[in-house]
């Protein structure tokens, strides 16, 4: 909405930049003027909590690049000039460090928002997809951000992701040595890496955020209840339910600033490499490109895309699989067509899906950082099996479905996984395989099927016309 | 919310308790009773460090003048007791500079099949159980090339560089099957008296991997107080805004 007319015909040094800039207009619609609903509850912490991160990550990184040499001879011994040579390098450092990890925590619980409240649904499909967008190029930030300490994880770590693109049919060799600059991950590659870790993505992650907020600020934010504040004006043109975001928002915003705050440099402080997780040990020891380490496993954040890519035997099917895992997201607005956005009104089944693909999401991750066994190896299987029938009973879910799509469905994809155990059987340990067999036929069985017996489980309930408190 | 704090916390919790560590040792690791602040503990590893260990390990991305800040040593006594290694000319290396030793690759790889790593963040790499025990555990190996053997690192190419500390283990399997190390000939410390110097080594080399986690843990407690008052005064500002939300 435009600003009102009361703020034009202000003199001064403001009414003379208003009259060559917006700078009113501009506060006024993204900040002084802009309604949020009333009702945000914790989970809506995270949005501005991810844009603080990026400014953290920003600022520490101009003050890193200063003194980090990106030359595969030197940048080992810079990284620890920083930390023991350059005046607060250190702190600098562990903040930029922590800060990747604490990206992806504030990130992924703000995602997760987004599929609790339905907040990706019409009309805000552009806003999620620009996330998903952000999301993406974030992972290639954190992954070429991890090369430049040439530590040996940040060598052997970056060995095994360029050469998933080796296994693409007929480019792949080629591909990988046009993305090294070299036949091997040396010199050229870190530097390339370092162009495009401190100019490149910051730039395009910069663009995407912004198109993030503008896409948000022209539908408005969605809200617990999924309910519309649009759809309730009073006489001037304000949303009942809403509330100007600044200043109710923005000293909001600084509670939940203070918290995180508090979890961040708790960890910068007191544990730097969170036991291993956001520092690995390995990671200490200079690049040896003829010494691999025993257990090559990625930082904790891609870990649960490396379970997948692990899952699959053949490696490019793997690389396929890993690479729809997190394309398939883009599709989440046209797989979810139930217009009931929020869970608090969505049917249990749909709760019980989402429970099951948070917990999903987090055992895959914790699989990823651990060393391959045939336990670990067939519970990969299964969960990323999971994963991926999350989206598909997304699409499932969308309306109440009748007892014999339900039953044919289920049949379907029950023996489409059973048939290929039924291959493999011969070659692994059978009682193994079975039981966990069990483990997407009982999540299918409980989703698909426990609905169709009993009709309660499966239906949505009545949309509230406003806000709850 | 409370699941959802729950939730976060559960996720916490999962990333919190198993450490990475990279060693997959065969025994089992003791503790090591390391404390970062007892300077007199850091002075004697410092001694053992620069006495025994510098001769072929270098700590170069560590000065002498750091350490000896952090350590309480003027620069006289770093000078005089900790620097051994010389520059081109032959003159004592100054106090400013990177703890590098003249070793070269190629003559410490014809020496002991393996160039001796760089030790200043070893202690990041292993862990500190992992080198207290380490440095206890050389036993006697005449299948080995210099006769010795470590139960932590198996067919490790260092000799015991501190023998004539320990004196010399020898492994012997017990009645029950367990594998233990017996000092068969003595050094000139006794078993606890080595123990505690292994502690002092170590301490050093925790020190070593990270000189400011000391005045990191320190400037946390006050970043923390100062984060708490501000988040109380964030919430008094909340909660005053928002009265009139309704």
């Amino acid at each position: 909405m435009a600003g009102n007319s009361a703020d034009k015909i202000q003199g001064g040094l403001l009414g003379w930049v208003d009259a060559r800039f917006p700078l009113s207009q501009l506060w006024n619609e993204h900040l002084a003027r802009y309604y949020a609903p009333k009702n945000f509850n914790f989970w809506y912490y995270f949005g501005s909590l991810a844009l603080l991160v990026l400014v953290i990550q920003i600022v520490t990184g101009i003050f890193l690049t200063m003194f980090y040499k990106p030359d595969a001879a030197l940048a080992f011994a810079s990284v620890e000039y920083i930390m023991r040579d350059v005046e607060w390098g250190w702190l600098i450092r562990y903040m930029h460090s922590t800060g990747a990890s604490f990206f992806f925590i504030v990130v992924y619980l703000h995602m997760f928002r987004a599929l609790l409240y339905g907040s990706y649904k019409k009309p805000r499909e552009l806003i999620w997809v620009f996330g998903v967008l952000i999301y993406v190029v974030l992972m290639a930030e954190a992954f070429m951000g991890y090369l430049l300490p040439w530590g040996q994880m940040s060598y052997w770590g970056a060995q095994v992701i360029v050469n998933l693109f080796a296994t693409i049919p007929y480019i792949g060799p080629d591909l990988v040595t046009w993305i090294r600059g070299d036949f091997l991950i040396s010199d050229a590659t870190l530097n390339r890496f370092f162009a495009l870790h401190v100019i490149a993505l910051p730039l395009v992650l910069l663009l995407l955020v912004v198109a993030h907020i503008i896409a948000l600020h022209e539908v408005g934010s969605n809200n617990p209840d999924g309910v519309e504040i649009k759809k309730d004006k009073d006489e001037n043109g304000v949303p009942r339910d809403g509330i100007r975001f600044h200043p109710y928002y923005t000293v909001k915003d600084l509670v939940g600033v203070g918290v995180f705050f508090i979890a961040f440099f708790a960890v910068v402080f007191f544990a730097p490499e969170m036991g291993g997780y956001f520092l690995e040990h390995a990671n200490f020891e200079p690049a040896d490109p003829l010494a691999t380490p025993e257990h090559i496993a990625p930082v904790w954040y891609f870990t649960s895309f490396y379970t997948v890519l692990r899952a699959v035997p053949d490696p490019f099917l793997g690389v396929v699989a890993m690479g729809a895992a997190v394309v398939i997201l883009f599709f989440v607005p046209w797989l979810d067509r139930n217009p009931v956005k929020s869970i608090r009104y969505r049917a249990p089944v749909h709760r019980i899906n989402l429970g099951v693909f948070a917990v999903t999401f987090i055992v895959l991750g914790y699989l990823g950082a651990q060393p391959v066994s045939a336990l670990y190896g067939e519970l990969g299987l299964r969960l990323s099996t999971m994963y991926f029938l999350f989206f598909w009973l997304l699409w499932f879910h969308s309306r109440e479905r009748s007892a014999a799509f339900s039953a044919i469905a289920f049949a379907v994809i029950v023996g489409i996984y059973t048939y290929y155990d039924s291959l493999r059987i011969g070659s692994t340990d059978g009682a193994l395989v079975m039981t966990m067999w069990l483990l997407p036929t009982a999540y299918l069985f409980v989703t698909m099927l426990v609905p169709v017996l009993a009709r309660g489980l499966g239906r949505d309930r009545a949309v509230p016309e406003r806000v709850t408190a | 919310m409370k699941p959802s704090i729950a939730l976060i916390a559960m996720v916490f919790v999962a990333l919190m308790p198993v450490s990475l560590q990279a060693a997959d040792p065969s025994v089992s690791l003791d503790r090591a009773p390391v404390d970062v602040t007892d300077q007199a503990s850091l002075q004697r590893g410092a001694q053992l460090f620069f006495n025994y260990c510098v001769g072929c390990h270098s700590a170069e991305y560590m000065r002498y003048n750091r350490l000896g800040r952090d350590l309480g040593l003027t620069e006289n006594q770093v000078a005089q007791s900790l620097i051994f290694t010389t520059d081109e000319q032959g003159e004592p290396v100054g106090v400013g500079s990177l703890i590098t030793n003249a070793m070269t690759p190629v003559y410490a790889e014809e020496a002991f099949g393996v160039a001796p790593p760089d030790l200043t963040l070893v202690s990041r790499v292993r862990g500190k159980d992992w080198l207290y025990t380490f440095l206890r555990s050389f036993y006697l190996d005449d299948s080995r090339p210099l006769g010795v053997n470590n139960a932590v690192y198996e067919n490790v190419g260092m000799p015991n560089p501190l023998w004539e500390l320990q004196g010399w283990q020898e492994k012997q399997v017990d009645a029950d099957g367990e594998t233990r190390l017996q000092v068969i000939e003595a050094g000139s410390m006794s078993g606890p008296e080595y123990d505690r110097a292994i502690r002092d080594l170590v301490t050093f080399l925790v020190y070593l991997g990270e000189p400011m986690q000391i005045e990191r843990q320190r400037l946390g407690m006050y970043v923390l107080g100062f984060l708490l008052v501000f988040l109380v005064l964030a919430y008094l500002l909340k909660k005053e805004y928002w009265k009139d939300v309704h």
